[in-house]
Formats: structure tokens, sequence, C-alpha cells
């Protein structure tokens, strides 16, 4: 699966969703959204006093009944097709993952084949170089290239291997190399490709706490605006105005919120689907609706505010040493070196001093290894080192030299800016420091303000000692730090914060991080880490970036305020539908005279034609309204972190007081048409 | 008066009336346990109170040999005064002996408000608690609001009263002989006592029929201005009490200041409009001009020694604060100028309204405004650090868009019955708004009267179930939520979390206000004062 394209109506898809959406039409779907049901019932009455109308052959207002009721059936279906829209993309989604299960023959250890559907918890399979993975298990025996590009959309093939934190594989990715010994971890039908097609397609979908919330709220309103509506007539027949039911339901429609109504369960399944889109699985509406409310963001340092590898930026030459000579020295030691700090040894050699790569002639190269904590090389009968202070230190004394005070100061002055000193000997001679330097990311500062400005809290969670955390907390703009953090301090501290009563996100991928991201409120695990964290946590992370925790956050604010913004947008409609509607039925009440108008024809303040295209003008776009909001509701109301009461008082002032000056302008303009066509 | 419900332990004469009570009398209470307290209470205060009634023609204190009241009236009255509304279906003076003004109704001008105090009490309590269960107790809480609050205040009042002149005998009528030499038959009694209850007690039954408006009820500025006040007083102390029990003394501020928003603009209107009199008395010819020697405007049925300004003021404040009393006659008001009044009780009595229902009404456009304004911060809702959740949100809807929902209801049974029609003094608009604000005034239990509306077994009835289901419905869902806000935890403040005490707070809920409440009654105003003041 490619990266999920973001458009929000293709042709196709907007086909296929008038397709779904009529089924939707059927009463016990409707009466899950208890604002849609109502319109559905008022439909349906409309229609049959159409019908009767017809039988009993009154004509007089039958082009306005049947209208009424074609709108009012269309206000439903425009419902129907926003969340059959939703939809379609998670279903256009899980189609094409549905291709990627595997039907393959498994071949377990001892020889026998079974069906892969059939493989259950604790089986143990083989897998030979350019086979389908059967199931979701842990590696037992071997090391291996995986392509997982039918999960992750990611077409780099990536390493797996027995033991450790990269053991996990997933059913339906294709080894690319090598045999792999694998223990089946889920029962059949419970993979994760399972549970992400039925993720993406919905069909696990409950309504979250604060859907159902306000929905309670939504109901309580139509409640109240039914009896307003019930009432009127006996009202209206005090005043000697009877009123149709046609008019009464066409009231009913206008002033119940059927614009949010309608496009809630859009809202709810479009929020699921932007994190889909960005690569993000989560495993329930409630995770993403929570991640809108986290205060306290858990950030690993390594690979999220700093870049994986520390580079090198300074030469500290020891004293009587040129710095040009140290930063040959260290260039020589690295030359053979492959691993990003050593490469970035030879790139600043060459950016300060020009210095060449150079053939070495005969040379044999010291690898790193955890023992000697020191690499480097042998050339010419000498042996270059660098590597751990007291590494190299040790090896300098073995050879019968002493390293300077000098350089212990210089290693000290690194450390505590919160760098990593390289120190770098020739035999018995110590040249200098080389300082390593974590590198914050770009842009990090300024998110991490965003974020501040969102209210949310952002802890960095780092193995390093507390005086180098404390330097790069500081150069990144994070709030605070827990500095040589094990699991179960970052337990610890998710525990603390929570009983604080803050809600707590953290990212993790080790199975350490189980604990941790179960402990969460928004637990977010990597793709490629181990099963353990990807079952702990509540979402999923395809792409393994540590980063889009931040992405998470907005669209869980997204969800909710685009909520917000237009259950406003809807009721503040009603002003405006109220001042259509209520002088076009009491025309006539209490006028002087028969024939002449009555006090309230002065409330129709938009001038609208006549009383019957006023009315007919407020369905309509009460209707339109729908269709016009899917992109919004599909896209969300953009976030801004531009503080609570800012964000407040801006939605306030473009949903609620536009949604009380739209509507006017827009039946305006259809009663302009309503009005010209009917050349009344 | 934060300091009357928190303080422990309470005064020797609380432990003996709570010892009287029985063994689990001063126990902490759930919301349940509290609600039932209330209950059994108002049960038992409405059946001594219809049988006092009932047989007062029988009983003392009753100079002017007064008979029984009729069981309509009688059966009104008790849910009236019960639900801290005062409705009455009757003429004080004249339907009821002393005996049943002081025993009877007096009693419950102070038992009825004592009881909103609590349950307002209970509710900021539950609200100020975390992962609690109880909510106080309600004697406790009745005990000390009655006892605390209301009697020693309305003491000041009275004595204020006597000194302006108002009448405090238990003599009978008095008998004069007017210079035209006819006889006049003069009612007296225990006023001033009367008056400062039902004024502080946001009750305001008279005890003359025409309530303030009469001398010996309200004869001075000066007493105007005490009365005035004392009826705002303690839904309006209540706000500041409300902010000091949960620690935010800026949000009560923004409460208040929404509260008095609502205020200035129904004062401004109501003034206005009587001021600029109506189309037919414009029309008329008479000299309405403000001058030095007459206040102008449209003084049909207002009283001289109060003028425009203080009978705008007065409409205006009486509903705003659930209270009812009048020291003018609101029929005769412009359309425009009684439409004030009749919006102020419809919006749900929340500026400030009754003691303790105002501010627990209030608190129900709270929980629907921080609803809407967390969701459009992107957080889920949450007030005072407590998530708003479903249960909440049920419990406002029903507290919120009950009453108004109990107006539009039974007005509508009232102008479709024939036996309704038959108490509806005038016709067309006019009579309608004369409906719908008795139903109006009866569901939101605040007993402002726009005369002109009469008592028959259809529409004391239809009256008396108003007054119940008006009072009760929303005084337990506020003591659910208060409930169930007592077991939650509390959340911090953050930068993301909306703040509730600036502002923007105080006009989203106006905004909530005129959206749910508001648009509520548009159709019924449109019919009734809207469609009269268009007429020409």
């Amino acid at each position: 699966m490619a990266r999920r394209s973001a458009t929000v109506f293709s042709r196709e898809l907007a086909l296929r969703a008038a397709r779904d959406s009529l089924p939707k039409l059927d009463p016990r779907s409707q009466a899950r959204n208890p604002v849609m049901f109502i319109v559905e019932l008022g439909s349906a009455i409309t229609t049959a006093i159409f019908f009767l109308d017809l039988a009993r052959g009154r004509h007089a207002e039958l082009w306005f009944v049947g209208t009424i009721a074609l709108w009012l059936w269309l206000t439903v279906l425009f419902a129907s097709f926003a969340e059959a829209i939703a939809e379609g993309r998670g279903k256009a989604q899980a189609s094409a993952l549905r291709a990627t299960r595997t039907t393959t023959i498994a071949r377990l250890r001892d020889g026998r084949e079974v069906p892969a559907p059939e493989l259950r918890r604790g089986d143990v399979v083989v897998v030979e170089a350019g086979e389908i993975i059967p199931a979701d298990g842990e590696i037992i025996e071997g090391a291996g290239s995986v392509d997982e590009s039918a999960i992750t959309g990611e077409s780099a093939p990536v390493i797996r291997e027995a033991g450790g934190d990269r053991s996990a594989v997933t059913g339906g990715t294709t080894l690319l190399s090598d045999r792999l010994v694998i223990e089946v971890t889920q029962e059949p039908g419970r993979s994760f490709l399972d549970r992400m097609i039925a993720l993406v397609e919905g069909a696990e979908r409950r309504k979250t706490p604060n859907e159902i919330a306000l929905n309670i709220l939504l109901a309580g309103l139509t409640i109240t605006f039914l009896a307003a509506v019930v009432t009127l007539e006996p009202f209206a027949s005090y005043a000697g105005t009877q009123l149709s039911q046609t008019v009464l339901i066409a009231l009913l429609v206008a002033l119940i919120p059927t614009t949010i109504g309608a496009l809630l369960p859009a809202i709810g399944i479009a929020g699921m689907d932007r994190l889909v889109q960005r690569n993000v699985l989560a495993m329930s509406g409630h995770a993403v609706e929570a991640s809108g409310d986290v205060d306290v963001l858990l950030l690993d340092k390594t690979g999220t505010i700093t870049l994986g590898n520390r580079q090198a930026i300074e030469f500290i030459p020891a004293p009587g040493v040129e710095e040009r000579e140290l930063a040959e020295v260290a260039q020589l030691a690295s030359l053979a070196d492959e691993t990003p700090e050593g490469r970035s040894i030879v790139v600043l050699a060459k950016e300060r001093f020009n210095l060449r790569e150079r053939n070495l002639g005969r040379h044999e190269f010291v690898p790193f290894t955890a023992a000697t904590r020191m690499s480097g090389v042998d050339l010419n009968g000498s042996m270059i080192r660098k590597g751990a202070a007291d590494a190299v230190k040790a090896f300098i004394e073995q050879n019968g030299g002493r390293a300077p005070a000098e350089l212990d100061a210089a290693v000290q002055r690194v450390a505590e800016q919160g760098g990593t000193p390289l120190v770098v000997a020739k035999d018995n001679w110590a040249l200098g420091v080389v300082h390593l330097k974590d590198i914050v990311k770009g842009g990090m500062r300024e998110r991490f303000d965003e974020l501040r400005r969102m209210g949310i809290r952002t802890v960095m969670i780092t193995g390093d000692n507390r005086v180098t955390a404390a330097v790069i907390a500081q150069e990144a703009g994070v709030d605070d730090f827990l500095a040589e953090a094990t699991p179960e301090a970052k337990l610890a501290l998710i525990k603390e914060e929570q009983a604080k009563g803050r809600m707590v996100a953290m990212t993790g991928d080790g199975t350490n991080d189980a604990p941790a991201l179960a402990q969460a409120d928004v637990g977010v695990a990597m793709n490629t880490g181990t099963a353990a964290a990807k079952e702990a946590g509540n979402m999923v992370d395809l792409d393994s970036n540590p980063t889009k925790l931040i992405e998470i956050v907005e669209v869980g604010k997204q969800l909710l305020i685009t909520r917000g913004a237009l259950t406003t947008f809807s009721i503040a409609n009603d002003v405006a539908k109220y001042f259509a509607i209520l002088p076009a039925i009491f025309a006539d009440t209490y006028a002087p005279r028969p024939g002449t108008r009555g006090p309230l024809d002065a409330l129709n303040v938009m001038h609208l034609g006549d009383p019957k295209s006023a009315i007919l003008s407020a369905v309509v776009f009460n209707a339109l309204i729908i269709p016009a909001l899917i992109p919004l509701a599909l896209k969300g109301v953009r976030y801004r972190a531009i503080g609570a009461t800012a964000l407040l008082r801006r939605n306030l002032l473009v949903y609620g007081l536009g949604g009380v000056i739209l509507p006017f302008v827009g039946i305006k303009l259809i009663d302009l048409i309503v009005h010209n066509l009917l050349g009344a | 008066m934060a300091r009357v419900y928190t303080r422990e332990p309470g005064d020797v004469v609380e432990r003996g009336f709570l010892r009287l009570l029985g063994r689990d009398a001063a126990a902490e209470q759930d919301w349940k346990a509290y609600g039932t307290s209330v209950l059994v209470l108002s049960a038992v205060f409405s059946a001594l109170l219809y049988a006092l009634l009932r047989t007062q023609g029988h009983l003392f204190l009753n100079p002017d040999h007064l008979p029984d009241v009729p069981w309509q009236i009688a059966l009104n009255t008790t849910a009236s005064f019960v639900t801290n509304t005062n409705w009455q279906f009757y003429g004080g003076e004249t339907t009821m002996s002393y005996l049943s003004q002081m025993a009877g109704l007096a009693v419950q001008n102070f038992v009825s408000a004592g009881v909103g105090m609590a349950v307002l009490a209970a509710v900021v309590r539950g609200i100020a608690r975390r992962s609690s269960g109880g909510l106080g107790n309600f004697w406790r809480d009745l005990y000390r609001s009655i006892a605390y609050v209301l009697l020693p205040l309305s003491l000041v009042l009275a004595v204020i009263l006597i000194s302006q002149g108002v009448v405090q005998t238990f003599h009978g009528r008095a008998t004069a002989t007017t210079l035209e030499g006819a006889h006049q038959t003069i009612a007296r009694g225990p006023v001033a006592s009367q008056v400062a209850i039902r004024q502080l007690g946001t009750n305001g039954g008279g005890f003359y029929n025409a309530n303030s408006a009469v001398p010996f009820e309200n004869p001075t500025g000066l007493s105007n201005v005490f009365e005035m006040l004392a009826l705002l007083l303690i839904p309006a102390a209540q706000v500041f009490m409300f902010g000091r029990m949960v620690a935010a003394p800026r949000h009560a501020w923004m409460v208040f200041a929404a509260m008095f928003a609502i205020f200035a603009i129904g004062v401004g209107v109501a003034y206005a409009a009587e001021q600029r009199g109506s189309q037919v008395l414009r029309a008329s010819g008479v000299d309405i001009a403000r001058s030095a020697g007459q206040s102008g405007g449209n003084m049909t049925d207002k009283e001289v020694r109060f003028g425009i300004a203080n009978t705008a003021l007065w409409a205006t404040a009486t509903t705003d604060a659930s209270n009812g009393a009048v020291n003018g006659g609101l029929d005769a008001f412009t359309a425009l100028g009684g439409a004030v009044p009749l919006v102020n009780m419809f919006l749900g009595e929340v500026e400030p309204g009754g003691a303790g229902s105002g501010l627990y009404g209030m608190f129900f456009v709270i929980l629907i405004a921080v609803f809407v304004a967390g969701l459009m911060v992107g957080r889920t809702p949450e007030w005072l650090g407590k998530k708003v959740e479903a249960r909440e949100m049920k419990l406002a809807a029903l507290g919120a868009l009950f009453v108004p929902m109990m107006a539009l209801v039974t007005t509508a049974a009232a102008v479709v019955a024939p036996a309704g029609l038959a108490s509806l003094a005038n016709p067309g608009a006019h009579g309608f708004s004369e409906a719908l604000y008795a139903y109006t005034s009866q569901s939101n239990n605040n007993g402002s009267a726009f005369a002109g509306y009469g008592a028959t077994t259809f529409s004391t009835t239809l009256g008396t179930v108003a007054l119940s289901f008006g009072r009760f419905v929303p005084l337990l869902s506020a003591l659910a939520i208060g409930g169930s806000f007592a077991a939650k935890k509390t959340v911090p403040f953050s930068a993301g979390t909306f703040r509730t005490d600036g502002p923007t707070f105080a006009v989203l809920l106006l905004g909530v206000i005129a959206l749910t409440a508001g648009l509520m009654i548009l159709p019924a105003l449109a019919l009734g004062p809207i469609a009269e003041g268009l007429t020409r």
C-alpha cells in the first residue's frame, strides 16, 4: 500500500459512497442517530401526506408538499452520503490490505505443512528466503531482511533477528534473505493484519465517549425543539392560524441540529482516517479522542529529539599538539570506521583542514568492541586509537605514556556541554579530544514551543547522565527530562503524572517499553518494535517515526474542534431559519382585515418572496449545507496553537457568528431562485 | 456564606435539631439520600400547609373570619409555596387568615428558600470535592441556611421596612370613612415580616393581592430600594459563595457578569419601552413626555411614587431573581416592556435566579457552554478541573431544557382546552401573552403574575403540575450532577485548557442562553408580545 492519498473527493469514491448511502436509509441504522432519525420520520410523514393529498385530489398545495418531502429525503440522503464517503476511504484501504492476506502453506519445524490460517499460537514455522511469512510471530532463530511494504508502504527492507527488540515479524510480509524460525504469537483471525483491516474498515467502530456525550446534547436539543414545534400548533390555532403538518415538519427539521447530526459519524471516521493517512493505526476511536487531551508528552531523546547519531564538531588538542595534527590522526583512526560518528570525524577533518581521504596502504582496522570501547587502525607499526576517555587513557598507560591533566579538563568540559568526548591517541601519546555532539533535529525547538502553547508539557527520556541530559534538554527546549532512564523509571513517571490527573502520551518500541505503553493514555508503538510493544500500545506507527506523536495530538484536537465548531454552527443557523419561517407561517396572523398582512410580516427582514418559497428555501439551505460541509468534516477544522482562549474566540467568531450570518445570505439566495422559478 | 456551609462543627441548636430527627440524621449523604430528604421534607410540608389552608376558617388568628380556602386554590398555593414560587391564584388579604399567612406561607417562605440554598450548597460541595461520594447533609444545610442567613437578614429587613411605614399588626381590618363619606375597609396584618422574607427568599408572595404596589407593603422610595436589593441579595451573593467554595473567584465573577448583562439589558429594554409607551398611547394625545412634574411614559397601573424607572427596574429584578413580587401591574405594561419579565423567566431564572435554584440552574447552562467550548479548543470538555462526560451532559440537558419545555407544553394545553381559555382576561395576542406568562412563571417557579389570568379548576391543576415538575426535575438533576462531580478526579489546568475566568466565557454563557431557551421561546414570543408590539 503506497502512501495514502489525501484527496477528499475522488470520482470513484463519491460514486461508491452514493451507492453505499442508500442502504443506510434503513430506519434501523438511522435509529443510532437521533437527529437524523427524526428527519427520516419527517420525510416519511410528508411523503405520506403527499400521496394522501394526491389520492384525495387536493392539488392546491401538492407541489409544495412534494418539494418539501423531496428535500427532506435529500437531507437524510446527504447525511448517509457523508458517512458513506468517510467510510469509503477506509474500505478502499481495507480491500488493498485484504489482497495481501496470505493463503500460503506454512511449513512447521517438524516438517508438517498446514494452511496459514490454521496456525495457532505456539506453533513454530520455518520460512525460507522469498517466502511470505505466514503469521505474526517472534523470530526464535536466525536473522534476515524482510520486505514490510505490504503493511507499511515503505519499500526498503528491514532487518529482523532473533533476540532483542527487532524480533517481531508480521504475517503477510515477505522474507527476502536468509532463513527464519518463527514462533507464532497470535490465534487465527487476531493477526495484526486482521485487526488493521477491521480498523480501517470501521467494522469495530463504536461510539466514543465524547461522541456519546455530544449525541446526548443533540438529542436533548432535538426533543426540546420538537416540543417547541408541537406546541406551536396550538399556539397558532389560538391565534386563528392553521399550520399544516408539512409546515410544522419543515420547521422542526430546520430547527433541530441536522448539520452536526448528519456529519457527526463522518467526523469520527475521518479522524481515524487522517491518522491512517499518516500511517498511524489507532486501535480505538477513544485513543484518538484521548490524544487531543494529552498534557504530557514523553519523548525518547535518541531518534526523536536528536538525530540518531552524534557528530564531531570540534577538535581539542592536548597541550603541545597542533589542532591539525590531532585532526589528521583522528581522521586516520576513522577512515575505516563506517559508523556515523566515524564518518562525521572524517567530514570535520576535511572541512577544517581540507584533509582528503587517502589510501592508507598496509594497515589493519581495529573495530569497536564492547570490551575495549575503542576503535582505530594499526598503521606502519603505530597504533592509533579513539574511544571512551578512560579506555583510551588505560591504553596510553599500558603503552608507558601518561595523559596530561589538561586532557581530563577537556573531557570534562565536553561532557558538561552535553557532548560525548572521544580521546584520540597514538601509541603512548594523547593527542587530544574530539567533541562528539548530539545534534538536535532541526525545528524541534519550534515544535516544542508550539506544544507549550497547546498546553502540552514535553519530557525528554534519555539514558544519558544528568549533566548531558540537562544540556540537550536546554538546547532542544523541552520542559523537563528524565535522565538515566530505566523502563521502571519511565513507568513510575507516567503513574506519577497520571496521579496528578494528567493525560500522558509516549512512544516506545522495546519489549521493556510495553508496561509503560500500556499505562500511558496514548501509547504509540513503533511498527519496528516487538510484538509485546505493539500489543501494549493503543496506536501503532507504521513509519516508526517517534515525532509522529505531535501530529497525533493535532489530529485528536482537530477531531474535537470539528465537532464543536459544527455543533455551534448548526445551532447558530437556527436564528436565520426562524426569521425565514416564522414571518412566513404567521404572515396573515392577527391581520386587521382579511387579505392583508398581519403584524408579524414585519419580521420578514430578508424580504423573502412569499411564505411557501421562504419555508422551502430554509429547508433547501438546511439540506445543501450538509454536502457543502463534508470536505470540512473530512479534513477537520484546522488546529492552531494560539492558546485556548484565542482559539475559542476565533472559532466562536467563525462558526458562531458566521453560523448566524451565513444562512441569512444562503436562504435569501435560494429564495431568489425558488421564488423566480415559481414565478409567484 | 461559604463559611456557613463549611464550618465544623455545627452549633448547639443544630446538634439538638439533628438528634431530634433521629440517629442517622447527621450522616454524610450521597446525592440520592440528599434528594430523598428534600422530597420527604417537601411532601411533609405540603401536607401540613394544605391541611392548614383547608381548615383556616376554624382555627385561631383569623380576626377577619375568612373561610377555608377552596381545594383547587389550596392545592395550587401549597405547590406554589413549597416550590419557592409563590404564584398566587388568590388575593392575599381576602383569602388568607393571619395564621395561614404566618404559620403556613411565611414558614414556607423560609423553608423553600432554605431548601434551594441547601441544595446549592450540596451541589457546590460536590464540584469542590474530589473522588468522594458524599454531598454533605441536607438537614444541616437546611438548618444553617435558615438560622444563619434567612432569619437574621429578614429580621433586619423587617425592622427597616417598619421604619418606612410598612404595616405590622395583629389587629384585623381597619374601617375608615373617606372624604366622600363612604365606608372603606382597609386590610391590615403582619405585613412587614412577610414582606421581608418573601423578598429575601426570592419567594414573592404578597400579603396583599397587589403586592408591593400597595403602600402598606412598600410605602416609600427607600423601602422600594431595600426591597429590590433584598430580592437580589441572596442569589447574587451565592455566586460569590460558589467562587469561594470551589476556589475560583474569577470564574464566579464571569458568571456574575453574564447574569448582570442579562439584567442590564432587561432593565434597559423595559425602561425604554415603558417610557416610550405603546402605539395606542402615543396616538391618544395624552402628554407622556418626561418633565419635572411627571415621569411620563406608560404610567398605567404604575405607582406614581416609583415612576417608570423604578417599576421597570423592579419588574426586571423580580423576574431575573425568581422572586415574582411586583410593584406595578405588568398586565398594563407595553408589549415589549412586558416581554422583558417573560423572557427573563423563560431563560430559566438564572440571572441570578432564585435562592439556590438560580445558580444551580446556571450550572446547567455552564455545563453546556463548557462542553461546546471545550470541543472548540480541542479537548474533551472539563469544568473546574472535572471532566464533563455523557452522564453530566444528560443531566445538564435535562436540567436546562426540561423547564422551557414544560412551560411551552402547559401553555399549549391552556390555550387549546376550552377550560383553559376561560382563564384569559383578554383576547388575541395579549391574551396569549397572559397564558404564556402564567405558565412560564409557574414552570420556572417564579411566581410573577401578569394578572388577568384567572383561577379555574383547570388552570390551578395545570399550574400545580408545572410548579412541581418545574421545581424538582432541575433540583434533582443538579444534585445528581453534584454527586457525579464529587466522585471525579481533578484535572490540572494547562495552557490548552479553555479559561472560564475571562470575558470570553461570559459572552459564551450569554450565547448559550440565547441559543437554547432563547430560541425555544421565540415562536411563542412572536405570537404574543412581538405580534402585539408590531400591531399598528
